[in-house]
């Protein structure tokens, strides 16, 4: 799913500061799951502003609501008016979100109210890790279910590099180190020849290198 | 110093195996704590919210606490140490906020500490007396004045 | 020789000849200076200029901005002495090294380490984008192909003077996991690498058993492997680099020796205790050339004494590797 992580208040105050009624809008799926901008987090965001509104003699109007999607207009859709009766929209979406109020409500200030960091998976309660950079051209297959695109810190197709030690990666002591990953799940697999396999040069051209991505089905089109 | 003196408004989400049952030990053995402080009884406190203890601030209260079972000894296994996580969880909020994480605490009573659970009211009482009111409530204060 | 690597000149650098001649080769290392001060690099090609065959000028080493590898070197062919340019895949995409690549040719750059480039994050700009377009090994292939298929690496053909050069690679036998390590040796073998120089080895056994294991693939008759090897300067150096550096493997018996280095010296004394560790060093220094020269399959030494580029003329007499040979115009 999609990660991200609330924006500090202070950079969500000054974006606001000027807008009397604000609303803050949660998304209920992918930031709702990781904890960032789901309806209790809108909910703490709103009562962090007022309070802090409060204290600096502004307007209190802050409310809340949450939407299932806001990355599907039949979800954007029904909320017309509540968005039409306040100044300015603080979304806890994910930036896809924040860009689909944006285009729905071409009139109607849509600030982002947590940064989108990557897409990955809880893999404990509370500790989220990066899994998958959407580079446009999956080679899962040849490296064990482990991605070296988006965890290996140079995205390394022919890897582990030098830097690699006691399983783990240099640039962070923390994090393993991707091509360990690999190397182990292919033993397990019983496929370590394909760590003898020399990956040609990556083609970027279908990663955001390539530019806009977009894919068409004539089979779901009205 | 023309003004009152300050009295604090304090909430203390209580669990009712624990908090809550301390307090009557406390009301059997007569020993007596501060009324500043208002008690919300809880199914366990792993039921508090961040959002309930944020909403408690944002209605004017100038402390808040959290009265749980001591740890290892929940209820309901852990909701105690869950509270614990939220309540340093909320702490950080109201630092950004700038109502100040020093005004929520967390504790851990057994149903037998009536000396302990009035010690505790006690002690927060005195800090958030020396704090002084909450800035939001002064806020308050100043817009409906 | 046989193989990939016959004896026959394909690039005519110096160091593919010195090595093809069955010289034991050694190479010397030059960072280039923070800033536009090109009296930097006279200075310190004036110590290796003598004591190495050839230099490796770095590419931004551990990510610091540097001045540029390519005018380094093309500085250096001006005095004189043999570039080993490097080249790493961190800040340039395919497009911007095929580019330098002809420009480096053009001026007379003729060896050519890849590298893929120490993490943004070890630098002075954390904060940069990387580019990791290629990695090492395709770089390998990459460079091996414009020399050899005389192609860029989308396929076009290169229509006149192809970038030819000697192609160099690393090798850091003590990073994990070690079994795979003589196995990504031969990984660049296949792509194209000609010549290998190692991580700073002070553990020199477990040098001896990669050797062993890259022999027993077969690589030994396939590259040129020159052991990298470095002064170590003081105690706290020599502790930094048992514990700080990763993939650096430092036995205890060196810390020890720095520490007995400078035993009777009063504390006071700085200058006296910084003099005995640096001839302890350059004496460790040597000791281990002398120890690696012995393993089957060490084709040379690469001397890494970067900002004590000083102290290379020393070592290389120490460890009786003085004169280097001079080959006939």
């Amino acid at each position: 799913m999609i990660i991200a992580q609330r924006k500090p208040l202070e950079e969500i105050k000054e974006m606001v500061a000027s807008y009397e009624k604000v609303l803050v809008l949660g998304c209920g799926t992918c930031v709702a799951v990781c904890f960032a901008g789901g309806e209790k987090e809108a909910k703490l965001l709103a009562s962090e502003l007022r309070m802090a509104r409060q204290m600096e003699g502004k307007s209190t109007q802050i409310i809340d609501h949450t939407i299932q999607r806001q990355c599907e207009w039949e979800f954007i859709d029904p909320i017309k008016e509540l968005v039409a009766s306040v100044d300015a929209v603080v979304s806890t979406a994910c930036g896809i979100g924040v860009q689909g109020m944006a285009e729905r409500f071409e009139d109607k200030p849509i600030f982002p109210g947590v940064n989108t960091t990557f897409l990955g998976m809880p893999v404990q309660p509370g500790e989220f890790v990066e899994r998958c950079q959407a580079c446009g051209d999956c080679i899962l297959d040849l490296t064990g279910g482990v991605c070296p695109v988006a965890r290996c810190a140079k995205s390394l197709m022919n890897g582990p590099c030098g830097g690699s030690q006691n399983g783990k990666c240099e640039v962070n002591p923390e994090t393993p180190c991707a091509w360990q990953l690999i190397y182990d799940r292919l033993a397990k697999l019983g496929q370590l020849e394909r760590m003898m396999e020399i990956m040609p040069a990556k083609n970027w051209s279908t990663s955001r290198d390539g530019g806009l991505r977009k894919i068409i089905r004539e089979d779901l089109k009205l | 110093m023309s003004e009152t003196p300050f009295e604090p408004e304090i909430t203390a989400f209580v669990c009712q195996y624990c908090g809550d049952m301390a307090a009557d030990s406390a009301g059997w053995n007569r020993i007596s704590y501060p009324a500043n402080v208002k008690i919300v009884r809880l199914p366990c406190t792993g039921k508090v919210d961040v959002h309930h203890i944020l909403n408690a601030f944002e209605h004017g209260a100038d402390g808040v606490y959290v009265v749980a079972c001591p740890e290892g000894n929940c209820h309901h296994i852990n909701g105690n140490l869950s509270a614990k996580r939220r309540v340093t969880y909320a702490k950080s909020l109201l630092d950004e906020v700038g109502v100040g994480g020093n005004r929520l605490e967390m504790f851990h009573v057994t149903a037998a500490q009536g000396d302990e659970f009035a010690r505790i009211a006690a002690e927060m009482t005195e800090r958030i007396r020396a704090l002084g009111p909450s800035p939001v409530r002064r806020a308050m204060g100043k817009s409906s004045g | 020789m046989s193989g990939d690597n016959g004896k026959e000149l394909v690039v005519g650098s110096k160091l593919e000849r010195l090595l093809k001649a069955g010289h034991f080769v050694v190479t010397g290392e030059l960072g280039p200076p923070q800033n536009a001060d090109r009296s930097v690099i006279e200075k310190k090609a004036g110590y290796l200029r003598d004591a190495v065959d050839a230099v490796n000028i770095t590419d931004n080493q551990t990510a610091v901005v540097r001045m540029c590898s390519m005018a380094v070197a093309k500085m250096l062919i001006d005095l004189g002495i043999e570039p080993i340019m490097q080249m790493t895949c961190r800040d340039r995409n395919r497009i911007a090294i095929q580019s330098d690549l002809l420009g480096a040719y053009a001026l007379g750059v003729r060896n050519l380490l890849c590298l893929t480039g120490d993490h943004q994050s070890f630098g002075n700009h954390p904060q940069a984008k990387n580019v990791h377009d290629l990695d090492s090994i395709t770089l390998i292939q990459m460079v091996r192909q414009m020399r050899d298929a005389k192609k860029f690496q989308c396929g076009e053909e290169i229509k006149g003077q192809e970038p030819r050069f000697f192609i160099g690679g690393a090798i850091n036998p003590f990073a994990d996991p070690f079994d795979f390590r003589p196995f990504r040796l031969a990984k660049k073998v296949k792509a194209g690498v000609e010549f290998v120089q190692s991580q700073l080895i002070f553990n020199v056994p477990k040098f001896r058993e990669y050797m062993k294991r890259c022999g027993d693939l077969g690589l030994l008759d396939k590259v040129y492997i020159l052991a990298g090897v470095g002064p170590i300067k003081s105690l706290a150096a020599a502790r930094y680099m048992a514990t700080s550096v990763p993939g650096m493997d430092v036995p205890q018996e060196y810390i020890d020796r720095m520490a007995n280095a400078v035993k009777g010296i009063p504390q006071e004394d700085k200058k006296a205790r910084r003099e005995a560790w640096e001839r302890e060093g350059i004496k460790i220094c040597a000791e281990i050339i002398q120890q690696v020269k012995e393993i089957p399959g060490v084709a040379g030494v690469h001397i890494m004494a970067i900002e004590w580029e000083s102290a290379v003329p020393e070592i290389v007499k120490e460890a009786g590797l003085l004169p280097r040979p001079k080959l006939e115009a």
